[in-house]
Parts: C-alpha cells; sequence; structure tokens
C-alpha cells in the first residue's frame, strides 16, 4: 500500500495545480490504519464521519443507559456528567498545550499558569469576594479572561523565547510557580479563601430554571464540548497552514528556519499566546462551573499532569492531545470509590502511583504516544520499509 | 586537513583540463548578463576571542555573474558565509548588499531582502516532505497572517496554492519532482542537496549562496549539479559557490577568490587564479605537507 503512493508513475509532467492535489492525496494514502482508511475517504463522506463521532460525544453522558457495557465506563465516586465536564477543561488545556509542545517545539512545565490567569480574571471581574466588586455576569468577564492569559503568554514569551529547550522549560516552571504563590499570598487574590459564588454561564430553560446550575453538570459538558470543537477547527486550520509550517520548521531546525525566511521570535510567540488563549478559556469554563476557586487549584501537579497526557495521547497530533487529556481526567476519576483489595482504601488514592506505570508503560511500548503524530507515524512506516523492501 | 591533500593530485589535473570545458559554453553565456555590483564585502574582519577567523577580506560581487570562493579548509570560507547571511555579525566591516549594510540584520530579513544559502552539511527539515520544505522557502514573501490562517481567509487559499505550484515547480527544476510526496529524511543524499537548493531557490533570492554543495557527489552527480548552477544562473539569479573540487570551481565560475587563513590571498579568472602562486603553495599542496 505504501509503494502504490511513492512510486505511482503519475507525478511525472502533468500541470502544476493538478499534480499538488495528487500530492496531497497521495500524502493522505500513505497512512495505514484507520487514519489511512479515513484519509482515502470521500470528502463528504469524513464530514459525516466527523458529525457522527461529535454526536456520539454529545451523548456520552448517557452512557452509562447502555446494558453490560455502560456501567464500566462510568465513574463510581463521581457523578459521570461532572466527570465528563472535568475531563472537557483537561481535553481543551491538552489541545491548548499540544500547540505550545507538540507543534511549536517549546517544552513548557508552567501551562497551569494560564490556566490560572483566565480563572483568576474572570473571579476578580464577577465574584461578590473580589476587591473590584464589580460583580460582572460570567459571560462578560469571559473575553477579559481570554485576553489577559493571551497577554500574559506573550508577556512571558517575549522575553523567554529566545531560550531553547530546558532552560525555556525552567522559566515556564517559575512562572507557574509565581502565578500560584501570588495568588497565594496577596491579598486581592485571596490566597486560601479563594472566591466563591463566581457566577455560572447565563441561559434560562422556558421554565425559569437556569441552564447552567449547580446540580447538573450536562450543560457544562456540552459547553465544553462545543468549545472543543471550535478550537479543533481552529488549531487544524492553523497546522495546515503557513503557520504550521514555520512551527514544524523551527522544532526541527530553529537556524535553518530562520535563513529560509521564518520568522522565528513571531511564530514561537504566537504559539504561546495561542496556546494561552486556550488554556484561558479552559480557566474560565472551570471558573464557571465550580463558582468557586482557590490558590490551591493550580498547583504544578496540574502542568505535569497534563503535559504528561499530551505526551502520551501523542504530542503533536490533535486527535493524540485530546485522547491524552480526556485519560488524564478519566483514569483517576474513574478510579475514585473503588476499593482496592489489600488495605482497603480507595483506589483514588494511589492515582498518581496508577498514573506512573501507565505512562512508564506507554512510554515502553508505544513511545510515540497512542495516536501519534503524521510524522511519527511516517518514521514508523519506513522502519517497516527498511525491514521488508517491496518492489 | 588530509582530505584536500589526497586530491590534490586529481585536481591538479581538472585545473588543467578546466579551461576546455569551460570556456566554450560559458563565455558566450555570461559575458551580456554580468552587470553592477551586487554584493560588496568591505574589509571584513571576524575574530572569535583571539582567533582573528576573517582578516580585512574584501571582494564584491557582480550582477549574474557564478562567484567561487575556495581556500583550504579551515581558510574562514563558511565564516564568510556565515557574515553575509546574518549568522555570525562581523566585528569590523562593511556587508552591502545592493547597496544597503546588511550587517546586523536579523537572517530572516537578509533571506527576505534576496540572499539565500544552503548549508555544507544538509540542514534539511526532516521530517516534512520535500514539497513542505519547499514551501517554507516559498512562504518566506506570504503575507497570510496568522489570523487569515486560522479563519481559512482567501489570501491563505491563493497563497497556499501559489506557493506549492511554484515549491513544485522547483522541485521539477532541480529534477526531484518525483519525490514531491517524500519526507526529506528518506531522499538519496544527492536528491537532499538539490532539494536544499530548491528551498533556497523558493525564497526568491538575487543572489544564491552554496557551501560546498559537491561535497560527496561523484563525478557524474557533479557534471549534473554544474549543469543545474549554469541553469540557476541563466534563470537570472547570481550564485556565489564555495567548493573544495576544483574541477567543478575551474569548470563553472566566472571569478574566484581565495582564502587562506582567513586572508584573502587571490582574486581573478579561473585562469589567473590558478597560475597564481600563492594558490598553489596554499591550496594545491606544499611542499611541506607532501610527505
Amino acid at each position: 500500500m505504501t509503494t502504490e503512493a511513492t512510486s505511482s508513475p503519475a507525478p511525472k509532467t502533468p500541470a502544476p495545480g493538478s499534480m499538488s492535489a495528487q500530492e496531497k492525496k497521495n500524502a493522505r494514502e500513505d497512512r495505514g490504519g484507520v487514519r489511512g482508511w479515513y484519509g482515502r475517504q470521500p470528502k463528504i463522506v469524513r464530514i459525516v464521519l466527523g458529525v457522527v463521532f461529535a454526536a456520539l460525544a454529545f451523548l456520552l453522558p448517557y452512557v452509562g443507559e447502555i446494558p453490560l457495557l455502560g456501567p464500566q465506563i462510568v465513574t463510581q465516586g463521581i457523578d459521570w456528567p461532572s466527570a465528563l465536564f472535568n475531563m472537557s477543561y483537561y481535553v481543551l488545556l491538552a489541545l491548548g498545550l499540544n500547540v505550545v509542545v507538540g507543534f511549536a517545539g517549546l517544552l513548557d512545565l508552567g501551562y497551569v499558569g494560564f490556566f490560572a490567569v483566565g480563572a483568576y480574571t474572570v473571579a476578580l471581574l464577577s465574584s461578590p469576594d473580589s476587591v473590584l466588586r464589580t460583580e460582572w455576569g460570567w459571560l462578560a468577564a469571559v473575553p477579559i479572561g481570554l485576553a489577559v492569559a493571551m497577554l500574559s503568554g506573550l508577556v512571558l514569551g517575549y522575553p523567554t523565547l529566545r531560550l531553547r529547550g530546558d532552560y525555556l522549560a525552567i522559566v515556564t516552571l517559575g512562572f507557574a510557580e509565581i502565578i500560584r504563590i501570588v495568588a497565594t499570598s496577596t491579598e486581592t487574590l485571596r490566597g486560601d479563601r479563594g472566591f466563591s459564588d463566581i457566577p455560572h454561564p447565563p441561559g434560562e430553560f422556558s421554565d425559569g430554571k437556569p441552564i447552567f446550575g449547580v446540580a447538573d453538570a450536562i450543560p457544562y459538558y456540552w459547553l465544553g464540548l462545543a468549545v472543543i470543537i471550535l478550537v479543533i477547527f481552529a488549531v487544524r486550520n492553523l497546522d495546515n497552514s503557513r503557520v504550521g509550517r514555520s512551527w514544524l520548521a523551527i522544532r526541527e531546525d530553529q537556524e535553518a528556519a530562520e535563513i529560509m525566511g521564518v520568522r522565528t521570535i513571531k511564530y514561537k510567540l504566537w504559539a504561546f499566546a495561542i496556546g494561552a488563549f486556550i488554556g484561558g478559556l479552559g480557566g474560565v469554563m472551570f471558573a464557571g462551573q465550580q463558582g468557586f476557586m482557590n490558590s490551591q487549584t493550580f498547583i504544578l501537579q496540574f502542568s505535569i499532569l497534563v503535559l504528561a497526557g499530551v505526551v502520551m495521547g501523542g504530542s503533536g497530533n490533535i486527535a493524540g492531545a485530546i485522547l491524552g487529556g480526556a485519560l488524564i481526567s478519566y483514569i483517576p476519576d474513574r478510579l475514585r470509590g473503588i476499593e482496592d483489595p489489600i488495605w482497603h482504601t480507595d483506589l483514588f488514592g494511589f492515582r498518581f502511583a496508577i498514573f506512573g506505570a501507565v505512562i512508564i508503560a506507554i512510554m515502553i511500548f508505544r513511545p510515540q504516544g497512542l495516536i501519534p503524530s503524521r510524522r511519527r507515524a511516517m518514521e514508523l512506516k519506513d522502519r517497516e520499509k527498511e525491514v521488508a523492501p517491496i518492489e | 586537513m588530509s582530505e584536500p591533500h589526497i586530491e590534490t593530485p586529481q585536481e591538479a589535473d581538472a585545473a588543467n583540463a578546466g579551461p576546455v570545458d569551460r570556456a566554450g559554453p560559458k563565455d558566450n553565456a555570461t559575458a551580456k548578463p554580468i552587470g553592477d555590483v551586487l554584493l560588496e564585502v568591505d574589509n571584513v574582519t571576524l575574530r572569535f576571542g583571539g582567533v582573528v577567523a576573517l582578516n580585512e577580506v574584501s571582494f564584491s560581487l557582480r550582477k549574474g555573474e557564478i562567484f567561487g570562493l575556495i581556500g583550504p579548509n579551515g581558510a574562514g570560507k563558511t565564516t564568510c558565509f556565515n557574515a553575509m547571511t546574518g549568522v555570525y555579525r562581523p566585528t569590523s566591516g562593511g556587508i552591502r548588499f545592493q547597496g544597503q549594510s546588511i550587517v546586523g540584520k536579523k537572517k530572516h530579513e537578509i533571506t527576505r531582502g534576496g540572499i539565500a544559502r544552503t548549508f555544507q552539511n544538509v540542514r534539511l527539515f526532516p521530517e516534512m516532505t520535500a514539497l513542505e520544505n519547499v514551501m517554507v522557502g516559498a512562504d518566506a514573501h506570504h503575507k497570510t497572517s496568522v489570523i487569515a490562517a486560522l479563519f481559512r481567509l482567501p489570501r491563505h487559499h491563493r497563497e497556499e496554492r501559489t506557493g506549492r505550484d511554484r515549491s513544485y515547480q522547483l522541485l521539477r527544476f532541480v529534477g526531484i519532482e518525483h519525490r514531491a510526496g517524500d519526507v526529506a529524511r528518506n531522499l538519496s543524499y544527492g536528491e537532499q542537496r538539490r532539494l536544499e537548493i530548491a528551498r533556497a531557490l523558493a525564497t526568491n533570492p538575487t543572489l544564491l549562496c552554496l557551501d560546498e554543495p559537491a561535497a560527496g557527489f561523484n563525478p557524474a552527480e557533479k557534471k549534473e549539479l554544474l549543469a543545474l548552477i549554469r541553469k540557476i544562473r541563466d534563470s537570472g539569479v547570481t550564485v556565489l559557490l564555495i567548493e573544495h573540487d576544483m574541477r567543478l570551481v575551474m569548470g563553472v565560475t566566472d571569478r574566484i577568490v581565495v582564502l587562506e587563513f582567513g586572508k584573502k590571498i587571490a582574486e581573478g579568472t579561473p585562469a589567473e587564479v590558478r597560475d597564481n602562486p600563492a594558490v598553489i603553495a596554499a591550496y594545491l599542496g606544499v611542499p611541506t605537507d607532501a610527505a
């Protein structure tokens, strides 16, 4: 299957326009497995499949209704829609971090900082506990929260993006810690006491009950899912453009990229800003659902966890980031309320140990991630070719 | 150090044979297009700590010529390249391109200004396809903003299309269009070298700098490369060539500058340079090294 695409006699002399379309198709057909099959389908089939997939995602809160299989999937110690909502903002964070780490290749260990900035901005503007006393609605605070998060990405990025690799990682790590410590120790940000009564998203049913209430997390999950879908489109568009190409070039050889005319600082800053924006998006959603937050929410573990999710799912691949983000939230929630057989405590307490084991296993058996990026997939395919040369 | 000396006898032969296959096609083709000064390297000195990598080097390139920069290993050829493309900043002296100083300009600005280069050891984007590699170069002159890419505005589609077409044409120009969809890492060494040239050409340069493009090539490949370099010049691009292989240099260049230990020791046509005693001593092997 691989050779028919690369050595087909077609690419000899046809007009450039038709040629490039052919090349594009070849690149898609090159892939094996499910994604290769998906890529070979006509556009309409791919759209329909996408819609079906999204619809299934929207129906996830009702998965427990499925006999036999359903109860295995739903969480026990936490109500299922809440677990789904948790997954949704972890997925958002993973998608955002994937832009920074997976696409642009900038190791960011302090990603939770942007999440915190988004959440705190909303809290400051809307909570009655805030010194600002503005008490805006959630929706009004959201754009400000996102703008401030994005700005914080630029402010952090501008002086630090000249650093590379480990050095950048240390600086971003410091950034997240600074945010947390400032939140803990400044009076305005209220430390451990936190902000309560952050308003929920607006909207009412016809009978006057709010759509986004306290008890039912399903609407929040749906909101999160809708936001995720928009983010997927946005990130995908960027990846399949000169922006994504520039990011990839920077990741592979920054100096060569620069000499080929890529404005490396600009595109790295954009990666940071976009990542920060998406992280802030997670933050404002989180604030809107929880209604309460304090400085303990934004511990370093959070950043590491999201990064682990991205790497586990497949760095540089959108589907991988989604899966990874969902898993890092789902696995601990699924462990809640299950008794371990030896000490008879909640397995949730062992979540990091189990996690660690899972991550080690994945790194051993599938180091490129569960759903590797196209580049990684190609790399693997090449190795297969080396083993069994066709032709 | 030893490598060029091993080659020396062949090179000397090659040099003798050089003018014959050089004279015919070249003189006719180049008589006209050579024109104004394109790039001026003016008294450039570059020090790394106590090491003087370039010592008051001056030369100038004229539009439409193929210019050779030669010298033994460590003579400062690549350093000179790096100073011209913004990788290093000269300690003193000036570099002017089309009349404007480019000292202190950023690398991407210099590229957009019209100087493109390849690398001595191939530096492609290994996981990108050949076509994508070239498209990165083509993007240098694209104006699609991040916002336009995000919302797929018409400019994005237009520039993607023209960029892809142009990149494909360039792949055909260097003769590797059949590898367009393959990742660069999987291309053969010769194809990678060609791809690098295509990528550099995609930035639409006025001046193309090739850093030892024939390194590791067999004679047949070198001959093809020679033809390609001429083709590039005939398409209106001035070419600056760093090369070890004397046959190649003598066969294709219009003028040559010879560097040794960071200093210019000779300048002139291939024939003049070949007969220059200083060059023979420095480049073609010296008695002390003969044993």
